[in-house]
């Protein structure tokens, strides 16, 4: 039985904004199937009373005091920017025209 | 040119007292590697940048400071290479990815600054799989490592270029990191030392992130103390790392010194062994549990029972951070950014998309998939939840045995160095690799990976691993350095098993490479 379909994983791609191409759906979905099939062995393990583990360390809520600290200039921040302008990052529309 | 050509194959430690004894000078010491670098690179691909302008600097720094009489740390004028994963201001950092080809970090990752307080000329970057989402070096977006043992053969991953480096005597020292494996399994397939410390351990501020909850960073050497000194050096609290534990770095160099085992209980790990290991692989692990049982240490047998459902979980967890961790790669601020083709006036959105299907790899775009399903609705529970709870299950295996042993082995990696291609198409192949090296990751336990020797049937490099009890790295070291005392009786010569690595030659590449 198949676990994810070439059309889960296009629209699983969309909502990580990866757009494949159709040959990278062809090569990738039916791995993914496999990989998912394969990874959902955990469900075998009987752990309802078992609490979740997040990461290792028994550290919560680490805080440093809000004091202002020596930060990038706007040049250094913008130096990387694949476009820039006024100061600031440009980017690409964000709504749509219509 | 250099005075003594023979520098590059002294141990970090040996470096260090020949520097401060005034045999050489770092430049020298620092000439001599870039030298072999020039030569070797272009066959191993092991480094992406070389600075030789900064290392030399850095070298001519401490070679003056040293002959005014200044007191210098341990390491001052000691070269290394730094895994491409740490930001180095001013100098080229990419993950091994194409999004960040070109990207050159505005500040230092504070591993970086230790090495520069420590005074460590820096060689420049080492490969590495994309975003260390491998176990090959094979992702990487700008072309394999290679093996120093077998040019065919894949130099193991994430961290295959620092592997190589240190194996083929480009650099004594190497920084990697390690989130399933990726400073042990590249140690054990080129024959070299690597640990992983105690998750929060070592900082990770400026370090590319993977999967939170498991990445850290660690030492790349040729012998246990050389791995220690650098442990040392990149070690402690780091109040930019709010996962970074506030205490002191274990007492890694002084248990390094350790030569005795006695009434010592090292416990071997069921799970681990056995059926899925080569032939020389566990002959050459059986071998040091008789040493390790001769020298007087007490073996015992532990079992794992929930070690059979890590790779899963951690196939769980792994992509579910890294598809957040990497959301970042937004073509907005830096990084790649490719319009889609035939789009008029793409959107934001739009040109995200297509900035990420141009600047990531096929593996990286797996593990974002993967990651994004786990997590979105109505899947969440299946599996990301309960992996979580999988990993709980792991973590009291660990607490389980380290109440039967001091400390656990296994062998590293099920298998030696595979062939360049032979896994590629074929993740989950590719995954189990790091079936041996995964659990430490998710309990956040630290482990090392020390030389065992060869196998018979390929002549190729065999690691075992030493885990210990979180925060307790200096148990790992202290097993480590007397069994690494115990294999070089035995072994003879330098007591190194890169003794019996082939010389790397330029012969296989073009003329101008030699």
């Amino acid at each position: 039985m198949s676990a994810l379909s070439r059309d889960d994983v296009a629209h699983v791609a969309m909502l990580a904004r990866i757009q494949l191409t159709d040959a990278e759906l062809d090569r990738l979905a039916g791995q993914l199937d496999q990989i998912v099939g394969w990874v959902g062995q955990v469900n075998e393990v009987a752990a309802d009373d078992v609490p979740p583990m997040s990461h290792p360390l028994p550290l919560t809520n680490v805080t440093r005091p809000d004091e202002v600290r020596p930060s990038l200039t706007a040049e250094q921040a913008l130096a990387n920017a694949p476009e820039a302008e006024l100061d600031r990052f440009s980017v690409p529309r964000i709504l749509d025209e219509d | 040119m250099t005075t003594a050509p023979d520098l590059t194959h002294l141990t970090a430690v040996q470096m260090a007292d020949g520097l401060a004894s005034g045999e050489f000078t770092s430049v020298e010491l620092t000439q001599a590697h870039l030298d072999r670098i020039t030569a070797l690179n272009p066959v191993l691909n092991a480094f992406l940048q070389v600075d030789i302008d900064g290392a030399l600097a850095t070298a001519a720094d401490v070679d003056a400071r040293r002959a005014a009489g200044e007191e210098l740390p341990r390491l001052a004028g000691v070269p290394i290479a730094v895994k491409d994963i740490a930001c180095t201001q001013g100098i080229p950092t990419t993950a091994g990815s194409r999004t960040l080809e070109g990207w050159i970090p505005p500040y230092d990752a504070t591993i970086v600054t230790r090495l520069k307080d420590a005074r460590m000329p820096i060689l420049g970057k080492t490969n590495m799989d994309e975003f260390a989402m491998g176990s090959s070096t094979e992702h990487s977006a700008f072309g394999p490592t290679r093996n120093p043992w077998n040019l065919d053969r894949i130099p193991g991953g994430s961290g295959g270029g620092s592997s190589a480096a240190v194996a083929a005597f480009l650099a004594p020292l190497a920084i990697g990191s390690d989130t399933g494996g990726s400073i042990r399994q590249p140690g054990a397939v080129t024959g070299t030392v690597g640990a992983k410390p105690t998750y929060g351990g070592v900082s990770r501020y400026g370090v590319i992130a993977l999967a939170s909850s498991l990445d850290q960073i660690g030492p790349c050497a040729r012998t246990v103390t050389d791995a220690a000194l650098l442990h040392e050096v990149i070690g402690g609290h780091d109040p930019m790392d709010s996962t970074s534990i506030d205490a002191p770095v274990p007492p890694v160099v002084e248990a390094s010194a350790n030569r005795d085992l006695t009434g010592l209980r090292i416990g071997i790990v069921t799970e681990l062994t056995g059926e899925g290991y080569q032939d020389g692989v566990q002959a050459r692990f059986d071998e040091s549990v008789q040493l390790l049982r001769d020298a007087g240490a007490e073996i015992v047998e532990v079992s794992c029972p929930h070690f059979r459902y890590a790779m899963a979980a951690y196939y769980l967890i792994l992509p579910s951070e890294a598809s957040s961790n990497l959301a970042r790669y937004d073509a907005m601020r830096y990084g790649l950014r490719v319009a889609p083709e035939g789009v008029e006036s793409p959107s934001a959105e739009q040109v995200m998309a297509s900035s990420r299907d141009a600047g990531f790899g096929d593996e990286v775009k797996r593990r974002i998939i993967l990651g994004t399903y786990a997590l979105s609705s109505g899947y969440y529970d299946a599996y990301y939840g309960q992996a979580q709870k999988v990993r709980t299950l792991i973590a009291r295996d660990f607490e389980a045995a380290f109440e039967q042993a001091d400390v656990l082995i296994s062998p590293t990696a099920p298998t030696t160095a595979f062939k360049i291609g032979d896994k590629l198409e074929d993740p989950m192949a590719m995954y189990l690799n790091d079936i041996a090296t995964i659990p430490a990751n998710l309990a956040g336990i630290p482990g090392l990976s020390l030389p065992s020797g060869v196998a018979d049937e390929d002549g190729l490099p065999v690691g075992i691993q030493i885990l210990a009890p979180a925060t307790q790295d200096q148990r790992m070291y202290a097993v480590g350095a007397a069994l690494e005392a115990l294999l070089a009786q035995q072994w003879g010569g330098s007591g190194s098993v890169l003794d019996r690595a082939p010389e790397v030659t330029t012969g296989a590449v073009s003329e101008e490479a030699k």
